[in-house]
């Protein structure tokens, strides 16, 4: 096991302990292979107690594998593990949380319809009565709020908490187990900017208590405001292990990516022509009786792209999904001069594809993949009927598929290039472009693009926010809903926030700012 | 994440499976105090042992080759269809009605004919409950359970009060004419030459359930429609999304799996038993359930499994004629298979992958 090229097999120095002191997390040799695929290969990287450590990289770069080993969903294939200068074995999770591990999933492991409280103790019951459990649950989740200002009313039920709250539940779970080395993946994905504020204040305060935190994220901002190391992967390799006051942002992306990345969106001044979406009070109310989307106008014209900024939640959803043909709406909306059905009478997915409409939908895995279909057969999805995907009457041409698929595999760099693999088994980033290389290559009128990068890795959203910019060149319309407001400025030509189902007010990027876009976000008019 | 070969999941699994069910069921006929090697003896002769019991065999596999196709084509599309009973029942009306009231001249019209009209009734006794679902989410499984029930009475009545010839005391209709006989496989096997009993029901209707197995292997993996299923079955959001309407899938899918175990008709009533009697189906459709989940809905692998399971009902028959053995050991036996090769399905598979996993490192 002789250390990689490019790894400093000294994880950097901590701060606040000596040296002599041992590493939280010791990581010697790990590797990892799924079939063919190496996911992590031969990492080794110490993590210093008592700080923040983030780990970056690429969707597919190896990093929730690694942490899943650390936690016992996967055994490595060799290498070592120590926790606190002890080898250990983590054949599952009770033993990760035995060794004092305690992991915040980006998709909540939480029971809603439960309190607080009982989700706290949910596995780690004293005994077959609750009551006692409960009992001294509450006296020690009203220490941990006072010690690490991690206020939640234990009384609460989890499905009416906020997103920001209930992510406390997950950290207050592991605190409740005793857990001094935590690890959050992805935690500020879903978050607002001052849900995220509030957090990091959370996560200096566990820091500075002795506990150690290990950070997942792609976004390069955050590890520079909070992570005291930084270790970069790629392509299943740790690449190097930074202090974070010695790096930039630039830096950590290329050794990322393995290239120098552009942070910023290279674009030339819209053009815009015609208009071809306009909508004239549209209106929704939910089966809950709910109203989401209260009288909303806008237009987007051809050649230019129009971002929906807003916090997640207030209709922008809701508004994608009834310009894409499945929800129902009252209101009048054209594109190209044509009016669309709002009825859900002759109005679907399918009549929306032949008005030129095209879609890359907010949740890739949920609607606009079949994971279970090969990556050749997702090529063609919703655009099933189009002619050359025909052999005959009777069938389908699934060899055009394939080859359709193994073009638009090269031309969208979608890694790994197998028509066959399952949509499952791609990253997040290369199951987008398989979305993305399907929806822009119909050349439509309109395309939708619902959060377009989340959970994407860098180098896609800059190959992702390059082919957008390229369909506007070309002199299409674009709406573009996302809640991470960067993109949102850097891609748009104009911006129209929304809050609670409304259209709080239209600004030209160059005129605005995150202050300006946050008021109207939390729905102050300005 | 962690796969196993390709071969071990389609083959090794189920065969272990299989095995596993086997040998308890060899425990329990010890237990009872028989020999298990006579009486595995006894079925594989009996079954297979000769062209007679092949012919049973066969009779057998092609009733379930239907109900099996008729539950994978449903589960394709996501959809339980507990029903393959209540349609193959009708199924057997629809054909009863066109052989009784037409004068055919010859049998191959009268096959086409009866085939159309025993897959109409089948899947109008389908469409219902799928419109249910469609269209006011009573779930498929409960309405088709029920409309297993209400097609035996249905039956019954038709059979008793309006079928049944005058002057006679037996619930069934008239026996068909000769001239919609069907030809018994021995017939068919004469013209190359094959001999064959003569003394078996299994009949052309097996050469119309293997080209329905093409079929719907060509429908599932070759066509829109067949996509469109696929894609319904997996994700309801995703298929609205690409603009597949849910109530139009359900609603054709469940005509299909309706028409597919109504076409079992033209095996037991057209082929065997020439007229229609009560409970002509006997259990079939609910054997079509455990057929497609051990065949995975492929219909290779339900042609495999409809083969194993007429294995056993005509083994099983010879056990029970030619044995102390009790017939309800059959049963047990047959439970015993459907329950390691579907319900128990992880208790081989686990062990197996585990095992996989452990060789792959090694050759490392």
């Amino acid at each position: 096991m002789e250390p990689l090229g490019g790894v400093s097999p000294d994880g950097g120095r901590p701060a606040a302990v000596a040296p002599s002191a041992p590493w939280a997390i010791e990581l010697r040799g790990i590797s990892k292979a799924f079939g063919p695929v190496q996911a992590n290969r031969d990492i080794s990287i110490r993590i210093a107690r008592g700080s923040i450590h983030g780990i970056v990289g690429e969707n597919g770069a190896g990093k929730s594998t690694l942490m899943s080993i650390l936690y016992g969903f996967y055994r490595a294939d060799a290498g070592e593990i120590l926790i606190g200068g002890r080898p250990v074995q983590i054949p599952d999770s009770q033993a990760a949380i035995r060794a004092g591990i305690g992991m915040v999933f980006q998709h909540f492991k939480l029971v809603p319809n439960f309190t607080v409280l009982e989700n706290v103790i949910l596995g780690a019951e004293d005994g077959a009565l609750l009551r006692p459990s409960l009992t001294r649950a509450r006296a020690v989740l009203a220490d941990l709020a006072r010690e690490y200002d991690l206020d939640v009313d234990p009384n609460a039920v989890v499905e009416n908490l906020s997103v920001g709250h209930q992510q406390r539940v997950e950290i207050l779970k592991a605190l409740f187990r005793r857990a001094d080395i935590l690890i959050l993946d992805e935690p500020t994905g879903v978050l607002t900017p001052d849900e995220a504020d509030h957090l990091f204040r959370i996560l200096r305060g566990l820091r500075d208590q002795g506990k150690t935190i290990v950070l997942i994220t792609h976004k390069l901002r955050e590890i520079m405001e909070i992570t005291d190391h930084v270790s970069v992967m790629r392509r299943g390799q740790m690449v190097a292990t930074v202090p974070t006051p010695e790096t930039s942002p630039e830096q950590l992306a290329e050794l990322m990516v393995g290239r120098k990345v552009l942070l910023h969106v290279d674009k030339g001044p819209a053009a815009p022509g015609r208009t071809v979406l306009q909508v004239e009070n549209l209106a929704l109310t939910d089966a809950q009786g709910v109203q989401r989307l209260r009288g909303i106008n806008l237009h987007v014209r051809a050649g230019e792209i129009l971002g929906i900024a807003g916090v997640a939640g207030n209709g922008q959803s809701e508004l994608l999904d009834v310009l894409g043909g499945y929800a129902r709406a009252t209101g009048r909306v054209t594109v190209n001069g044509v009016e669309i059905d709002l009825t859900g009478r002759t109005g679907d997915g399918r009549s929306r594809r032949a008005q030129g409409i095209a879609h890359v939908p907010e949740d890739r895995q949920v609607r606009g993949l079949i994971l279970d279909f090969a990556a050749w057969e997702n090529v063609g999805f919703g655009y099933h009927h189009a002619p050359e995907y025909q052999k005959n009457a009777l069938f389908m041409d699934n060899d055009a598929l394939r080859a359709d698929c193994a073009a638009k595999m090269a031309r969208f760099d979608i890694r790994p290039p197998i028509p066959a693999l399952a949509a499952r088994n791609f990253s997040g980033g290369n199951q987008q472009k398989i979305i993305v290389a399907r929806e822009i290559e119909r050349n439509p009128d309109l395309l939708l693009v619902g959060q377009p990068t989340r959970g994407v890795d860098i180098g896609a959203i800059e190959f992702i926010h390059k082919q957008i910019i390229a369909l506007r060149d070309a002199g299409k319309a674009i709406l573009l809903v996302s809640v991470e407001l960067d993109e949102i400025l850097s891609l748009s030509d104009r911006i129209a926030v929304m809050f609670d189902g409304r259209i709080m007010g239209e600004r030209l990027p160059s005129e605005t700012n995150e202050r300006d876009l946050g008021l109207l976000m939390a729905g102050m008019a300005g | 994440m962690e796969r196993m070969p390709k071969w071990a999941d389609v083959a090794l699994v189920p065969l272990m499976s299989l095995m596993l069910a086997f040998a308890i069921s060899a425990l329990v006929i010890a237990a009872i105090g028989e020999n298990p090697w006579a009486a595995i003896r006894t079925m594989v002769t009996g079954a297979l042992g000769s062209t007679y019991g092949w012919g049973y065999t066969l009779y057998y596999t092609t009733n379930f080759l239907f109900t099996g196709l008729a539950v994978s084509v449903a589960f394709h599309a996501g959809l339980f269809n507990i029903g393959g009973e209540g349609q193959a029942a009708l199924g057997g009306l629809g054909v009863a009605l066109c052989c009784l009231f037409i004068p055919w001249p010859h049998w191959s019209l009268a096959l086409i004919a009866a085939t159309l009209s025993g897959a109409a009734f089948g899947a109008a006794w389908a469409a219902l409950p799928a419109w249910l679902q469609a269209r006011r989410g009573s779930h498929i499984v409960i309405t088709t359970i029920m409309f297993n029930f209400i097609g035996a009475s249905l039956l019954n009545y038709l059979l008793v009060n309006v079928l049944k010839p005058q002057g006679s005391m037996d619930p069934a209709t008239a026996r068909f004419a000769p001239e919609v006989r069907l030809p018994g496989l021995h017939e068919v096997l004469a013209v190359a030459g094959i001999p064959f009993s003569k003394a078996t029901p299994v009949n052309v209707t097996l050469l119309v359930g293997l080209a329905a197995c093409v079929a719907v292997w060509a429908l599932i993996w070759r066509t829109r429609l067949g996509y469109e299923i696929r894609a319904f079955g997996k994700s309801e959001k995703a298929a609205v999304y690409a603009g597949i309407r849910p109530v139009r899938i359900t609603m054709v899918a469940m005509l299909i799996s309706g028409g597919l175990a109504g076409m079992m008709a033209i095996n037991n009533v057209m082929g065997e038993a020439e007229r229609l009697v009560m409970n002509s189906v006997e259990g079939a459709g609910f054997i079509g359930i455990a057929v497609a989940l051990m065949g995975r809905g492929h219909p290779f692998g339900v042609l495999l499994a409809a083969l194993l399971f007429g294995f056993l009902y005509q083994g099983g028959a010879e056990l029970a004629l030619f044995t102390s053995i009790p017939r309800e050991l059959i049963v047990v036996i047959q439970a015993l298979v459907i329950l390691f090769t579907g319900a128990l399905d992880d208790l081989v598979r686990r062990p197996v992958a585990a095992l996989f996993r452990l060789t792959r490192k090694e050759t490392r």
